[in-house]
């Protein structure tokens, strides 16, 4: 029996039945994820859950300064692939969430999980990215802990991080801040990570020359913000999920409709081919390197044209409009001239049968 | 990106939609046979663009809609031994059986993995002796030459643990039966691109004469989709009934004969049944005799199984196009991608899922049409 409520029908949150077990699709960041934080783990919190959307990072004020926190595990595989590895993750990803809400990272927290038996020059490896990312950044890493679990305890390794940052002054992007009119812009081309790690993976028998984008974004933000200041009223960058989930998120939690040009897409041959070949949706891919903007209209050019000044946005592009009407809901202009929604991934990517 | 942009060119679709509004002068309706052509029409919103009257049929060709749920329910019954390792294509991993689905089987401690290719099952075989290899070997005549090779292949290698799982169905007879129904009311099939890749067109010359229903070997990108429709309906208002190649690029008369040969060393022709539709005669592959020791439903007795259709799917009406998914009462509500009733919610090249995906909701078609027309 399937009785689980779909949150897609707007039923009221039941228990998901005893019976079901958590599915890897509920970590994919689509739907599936969303229906187990809002089912299962916030109502748990119950007075300690977070007020308001659920956003990429926290706000807080403490004497006066206002606060960015967030946390996030890394569980890649393969550990290694072109463009990054899971420690460059570690640190991008994390220093990257605070900077969609306009805070510059000023210390990270980083944990490993290791299995036991895993190669120590692996180990020196990821840590060596850690580094390197973080001196990269601009952030130290303050503090950390290592625990070591049985062999088939875990998969290798697994990091997590913590980034505390201080907000930018004159800026408070959040998800639910977008407005009718709005420009969405793309600080450049989408699929290149979720692609990297699936071709790395063994046994998918193709190659690309595309790699990871991983890379951190807090300077393209404190650029956009100096330029736009209150104007950016939004900012996500499409990790699990993609540009669908971002963009569905983004729509719901600031109640406005989306339309994306199809064609405006910046999609890299190498991933349109990997997408193509596997059954994929490019929009569904994720990323670690780039952001979408819901910004200002009368901001829109000036601040793609400072978006284009840093190397991570030289090729921001701007990809659609945020409207009024259907709210909470993306469509796509295809190329053909129709229109289709684009919705957001429900559980794991599975590649089609042919 | 090169040989997909020429293929989705709007100004050249525009060409081909002003063509068509020109040539249409009557109500036809078109069936595109092939569930990745679907998924085009729908996720281009080309069926929206058409001339008025012009309707699209959705048909059979969703390999994981059509797998019978008792081969699913034995994939299972495989996949829950203690010694066995079940891999199939990604989208059959989420397809309703009777009880649960191979992803929930997965999660409880079977060993069921994706891979992209039959030889990678062949593959996992030769490293892990210590495990039965299966392979769930379904779909078209589209899958079934590497399937076959896989086959070959493990002969050769003389694996003893490995076995293929197989319901391959067959296309032409798939026509006939939709055909041969009372309630049919297609009056012309794009025939699918991939299809024809490997068989040809000559088995459906028969088709076209018999029934006096036009056929188009039609491709997969707008573009092509746009021109077999075209071709169909210039048929149709010039009374012709021929068989027709669209899809010049990939497909000839006689079809790739190597692929060919290889499904008819390791397969024979066999009645099979069509998930929602029933059993039609002749219209699937079994293995052949000689390679019966690779047929897992031999290797594994897992006892009695009874199928257990959910009551409120309509999938056999979608899958002949005789309903619309939004006609369904299930659509939407009782069934989504997130819990499907049906196999035709779960994959991609499934009408209801193709649907569900572009936002259709009962009522009204589509979020909103963008058609200047």
């Amino acid at each position: 029996m399937r009785t689980a409520p779909d949150p897609a029908t707007g039923t009221c949150p039941v228990p998901l039945p005893e019976t079901e077990r958590v599915l890897l699709g509920h970590g994919s960041g689509g739907r599936l994820s969303a229906e187990l934080i809002g089912d299962v783990l916030l109502p748990a919190l119950g007075d300690a859950a977070p007020p308001g959307p659920l956003e990429d990072a926290a706000t807080f004020t403490v004497d006066g300064t206002e606060l960015a926190v967030s946390t996030d595990a890394y569980v890649v595989s393969p550990l290694f692939f072109a463009g990054g590895d899971i420690g460059t993750l570690a640190v991008h990803g994390t220093v990257n969430d605070l900077a969609m809400r306009a805070a510059m990272p000023v210390a990270l927290t980083i944990a490993y999980v290791i299995e036991e038996g895993f190669p120590l020059t692996d180990l020196r490896r990821i840590a060596a990215s850690v580094g390197a990312a973080a001196r990269a950044a601009g952030v130290p890493v303050l503090t950390g802990d290592t625990k070591v679990v049985d062999r088939g305890a875990a998969d290798g390794i697994f990091v997590v991080s913590t980034g505390v940052g201080r907000r930018l002054p004159g800026a408070a992007p959040s998800a639910a801040g977008a407005a009718p009119g709005d420009a969405v812009l793309l600080s450049g081309p989408i699929g290149c990570h979720g692609t990297t790690v699936l071709s790395a993976r063994e046994g998918l028998g193709f190659d690309t020359d595309i790699a990871s984008d991983t890379q951190p974004l807090h300077r393209l933000v404190e650029t956009m913000v100096t330029t736009g200041g209150t104007g950016v009223h939004a900012l996500r960058d499409p990790t699990r999920g993609g540009l669908a989930s971002a963009l569905n998120e983004i729509a719901r939690d600031s109640h406005v409709g989306v339309e994306i040009e199809e064609r405006a897409l910046p999609v890299p041959a190498g991933v349109q081919a990997a997408c193509e070949l596997l059954g994929l949706d490019p929009a569904q891919v994720a990323n670690e390197g780039c952001l979408i903007a819901f910004v200002a209209p009368e901001l829109a050019d000036t601040v793609l044209a400072a978006m284009r000044s840093r190397p991570e946005g030289r090729n921001a592009v701007r990809i659609g409009t945020a409207t009024s009407t259907d709210p909470g809901r993306v469509v796509v202009r295809t190329t053909v001239g129709s229109r289709r929604v684009l919705d957001m991934l429900v559980g794991e990517q599975l590649p089609r049968i042919c | 990106m090169k040989y997909l942009d020429e293929y989705r060119d709007p100004d050249l679709a525009r060409l081909l939609l002003d063509e068509l509004h020109r040539v249409a002068t009557r109500p036809w309706t078109l069936m595109e046979v092939c569930g990745g052509q679907t998924h085009t029409i729908v996720r281009q919103g080309i069926d929206e663009l058409l001339p008025a009257g012009i309707r699209m049929i959705h048909g059979p060709g969703c390999p994981v809609c059509v797998t019978p749920l008792e081969t699913l329910d034995r994939a299972m019954a495989i996949a829950a031994r203690p010694d066995t390792i079940l891999t199939s294509f990604g989208d059959m991993l989420r397809v309703p059986g009777s009880h649960t689905d191979l992803l929930s089987l997965k999660a409880r401690g079977a060993d069921v993995r994706v891979v992209y290719s039959p030889m990678d099952a062949v593959q996992l075989a030769r490293q892990r002796p210590d495990r039965q290899v299966v392979f769930l070997a379904v779909g078209f005549e589209t899958t079934a030459p590497a399937n076959a090779m896989a086959v070959l292949h493990a002969a050769t290698l003389g694996l003893p643990n490995f076995s293929v799982l197989v319901s391959h169905v067959l296309v032409p007879p798939g026509m006939t039966a939709i055909l041969e129904s009372a309630a049919c009311e297609v009056q012309a099939f794009l025939a699918a691109g991939h299809v024809c890749a490997v068989m040809g067109w000559s088995e459906y010359e028969p088709l076209a004469a018999t029934y006096r229903v036009p056929i188009v070997v039609t491709g997969f990108e707008p573009l092509d989709l746009l021109e077999g429709i075209l071709l169909a309906v210039r048929q149709l208002e010039e009374g012709r009934c021929e068989v027709e190649n669209q899809y010049v690029r990939a497909v000839h008369r006689s079809g790739n004969s190597a692929a060919q040969d290889a499904i008819r060393r390791v397969f024979r022709v066999t009645d099979r049944a069509w998930r929602g539709i029933g059993t039609i005669a002749a219209s699937g592959l079994a293995l052949a005799d000689e390679y019966a020791a690779f047929d897992a439903e031999i290797r594994f007795d897992v006892g009695r199984l009874t199928a257990v259709e959910h009551p409120d799917c309509i999938a056999g009406q979608i899958l002949t196009g005789a309903r619309t998914p939004t006609e369904c009462a299930a659509y939407g509500t009782a069934c989504t991608p997130r819990s499907p009733l049906g196999a035709p919610m779960v994959s991609s090249e499934g009408t209801c899922a193709a649907y569900f995906n572009a936002g259709r909701t009962r009522g009204a078609a589509a979020p909103t049409t963008g058609g200047t027309r």
